[in-house]
């Protein structure tokens, strides 16, 4: 399997570095200071083992707007999350043009996806072919909610990749919920792996709070795209800890006893427990690993905060690539 | 009269047709358990059934198309799509199906269908959640376009779309949701296709629609503080277009405004100052001026999305230019 005792003490720094600036976000939110959050809590084993199973950097990434630690894990780092969702000037994804959370990061091969769900699939879909085309070996991987695999979109992009064998990991991170609308409402199969059955390819389903369960699955899934067998579906099952956005207001559609229920498995304490049983960590490193990420968060917050906004007047570009005139 | 928000008119209007009409209901993303993304359907789902308040799966095509198909069987489907840029997921339902049917079936399928959505920025959403489209949807036959700016409106006009039986794009704001007026107590409806004076006025016209409206009413008392009395038309319906009373104005005028909070190019003051070129051209005193968005897609940072929008002191600079024109 290969994953080594460093590497596994990287991964979880990595979902631990996502989850304190995941909760950091929400307290600025609750303080005014910024406008928007939408979070990742509950879902960092998925995109973290998911992250580590590719070439980062090299391979392509299509994400959707919860992947903070698999962007963590690409290179964004805590300042560069905290000058978007304060909007600030230097952010990385478009210089607070866009939402934050909506990534697009050109250094890490990092697609920027739009506001309408599942949209990000076809790009990703369009990365293989084009793959394909330059002969490259790189793949792709793209990452989509549950409930937005209900768009047709999600269906056309699976379907074309199975069709052509394109070098791409459909990843869905069922996180149990849609907003409100619970998994049930959104699909009658128990998995969305079992969507892949009927378009051609394989689909796997796999617990998403099990950091090693999810790289070993992803794994498979790039070792297929990379030797040229094709596409994959992966779903990392996992459960949305908090409220859907910074909008939300989760108490209107799931009990708080629900919630409780799923901080069982919360993927974090999770992974502590993996750690210290396979003696891979003690806990006063853990300790030490929890004040380095506060300290880095603390640090990430003061710089962004001190950090100038963008003058009004860089809303006007760049909207094209070439000069155009338009009153 | 009540006074109502803008939600708590449109709320009351859904609600009064599904009590009057068993064949009125409501499908959508999130318009069941959560009453809705704009809290327009609370309750609803409570007082009516599941089965005639659906929340759908995350499907703009199949939302419009599926409502389509139920429409021609003689129910009053209302679908609501999330935001007015989710629509575009729906698009070939929305231009190539629903605004076209009645005319390619040669009338004999009716499609008593509203599409309610939401539309505009100045909520810090971004490019692709916050346009202000609504143009687009109006220029093609056969379909309805209906953006009212007051509560009043919002009620009468719903009414009136639900009792339809053509195809209507019932376009709401984002951030009018709170805006409040009164509401007649008594059932009433607004016919589609009748633009409004909402003020007064003799020195300068302005002519706007929902948001627009909005901030050509501050522009207006603004005005007002310097002894320029604008008339303010509210088109509360962009297809079918009501000129009538833009025109009337104008001849008394000779000076217009037109604000739209979308992009200028292509846009409402395109059609309307056109309009009014054609049919009143011997009343004009001073080229028209039109009041819309930068041409960019919405940025997210707050000063960046102000800069990009419409403002109340735009209109007043346009309409000291008409005046000295
Ligand atoms: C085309 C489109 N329709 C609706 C929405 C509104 N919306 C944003 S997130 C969301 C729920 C997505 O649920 P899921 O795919 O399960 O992802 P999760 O948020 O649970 O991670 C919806 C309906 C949207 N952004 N785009
Ligand atoms: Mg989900």
């Amino acid at each position: 399997m290969g994953l080594s005792n460093e590497i596994l003490l990287d991964m979880y720094w990595t979902m631990l570095l996502a989850r304190r600036t995941d909760e950091r976000a929400w307290v600025l939110h609750r303080q005014g200071k910024i406008a928007f959050h939408i979070s990742g809590i509950g879902q960092e084993a998925a995109q973290v083992g998911a992250a580590f199973a590719l070439q980062r950097g090299q391979d392509w990434i299509s994400p959707y707007y919860r992947d903070l630690a698999l962007m963590l894990a690409v290179g964004l780092t805590p300042l560069e999350f905290m000058l978007s969702v304060m909007g600030k000037k230097g952010e990385p994804s478009s210089g607070a043009r866009q939402m934050p959370s909506h990534w697009g990061l050109r250094r890490a091969n990092v697609l920027s996806h739009s506001a309408p769900v599942a949209t990000q699939t076809l790009h990703a879909s369009g990365l293989g072919l084009a793959i394909k085309l330059k002969g490259d070996k790189h793949v792709v991987l793209t990452t989509i909610g549950e409930g937005s695999t209900s768009q047709g979109e999600w269906y056309e992009a699976v379907n074309w990749a199975a069709i052509h064998k394109l070098p791409v990991i459909f990843m869905v991170e069922n996180n149990s919920y849609a907003i409100s609308v619970p998994q049930d409402k959104q699909m009658a199969v128990p998995s969305a792996a079992d969507k892949a059955c009927g378009l051609g390819l394989p689909g796997i389903s796999v617990d998403g709070t099990d950091i090693v369960a999810v790289y070993s699955a992803m794994q498979i899934a790039v070792e297929r795209a990379r030797s040229g067998e094709g596409a994959t579906v992966i779903e990392a099952r996992a459960y949305r800890l908090t409220p859907h956005s910074s909008d939300d207001d989760d108490r209107a559609y799931r009990s708080r006893e629900e919630v409780e229920t799923y901080k069982k498995s919360d993927p974090i304490p999770l992974t502590q427990r993996l750690l210290l049983s396979k003696k891979i960590a003690t806990q006063a490193q853990l300790d030490e690993m929890e004040k380095r990420a506060q300290t880095e968060i603390e640090q990430a917050v003061a710089d962004a905060t001190a950090a100038p906004y963008p003058s009004p007047e860089e809303a006007l570009h760049p909207v094209y690539a070439e000069e155009v005139t338009h009153a | 009269m009540a006074r109502l928000t803008m939600r708590e008119a449109i709320s009351q209007a859904l609600w009064e047709e599904m009590e009057r009409d068993s064949s009125v209901f409501i499908l959508g993303e999130e318009v069941g358990v959560w009453g809705g993304t704009y809290a327009v359907t609370k309750g609803f789902y409570d007082h009516f059934g599941a089965g005639r308040v659906k929340d759908t799966p995350i499907s703009e095509s199949a939302i419009v198309g599926a409502a389509i198909g139920a429409a021609m069987t003689g129910l009053r489907p209302v679908a609501e799509l999330m935001t007015i840029n989710f629509a575009f997921s729906a698009m070939d339902h929305i231009v190539n199906q629903a605004a076209k049917l009645h005319y390619m079936f040669g009338g004999q399928f009716v499609l008593p269908l509203v599409i309610r959505t939401v539309s505009g920025g100045g909520r810090q959403l971004g490019a692709t959640h916050s346009q202000t489209p609504d143009v687009v949807f109006a220029h093609f036959p056969g379909l309805k376009v209906v953006a009212p700016g007051t509560p009043e409106d919002a009620k009468g006009l719903l009414k009136a779309a639900i009792r339809s039986n053509d195809p209507i794009m019932f376009i709401e704001h984002a951030t009018m949701y709170q805006v409040r007026g009164e509401v007649p107590e008594e059932d009433y409806s607004i016919p589609i296709g009748v633009s409004k004076i909402q003020r007064q006025g003799k020195d300068v016209t302005i002519v706007s629609y929902s948001k627009g409206l909005e901030l050509s009413m501050k522009a207006a008392e603004e005005l007002a503080r310097d002894g320029v009395e604008a008339e303010v038309i509210d088109l509360r319906t962009l297809r079918p277009l009501d000129m009538g009373p833009v025109i009337e104005s104008f001849k008394k005028t000779n000076r217009a405004v037109i604000v739209e909070e979308g992009w200028k190019s292509f846009g409402v003051g395109a059609e309307v100052s056109t309009r009014i070129y054609e049919d009143a051209f011997d009343y004009v005193d001073a080229p028209i001026k039109r009041v819309a968005q930068k041409e960019v897609p919405l940025p997210y940072n707050r000063n960046l999305e102000q800069m990009a929008l419409p403002q109340v002191p735009d209109i007043l600079a346009a309409v000291k230019e008409v005046l000295n024109g």
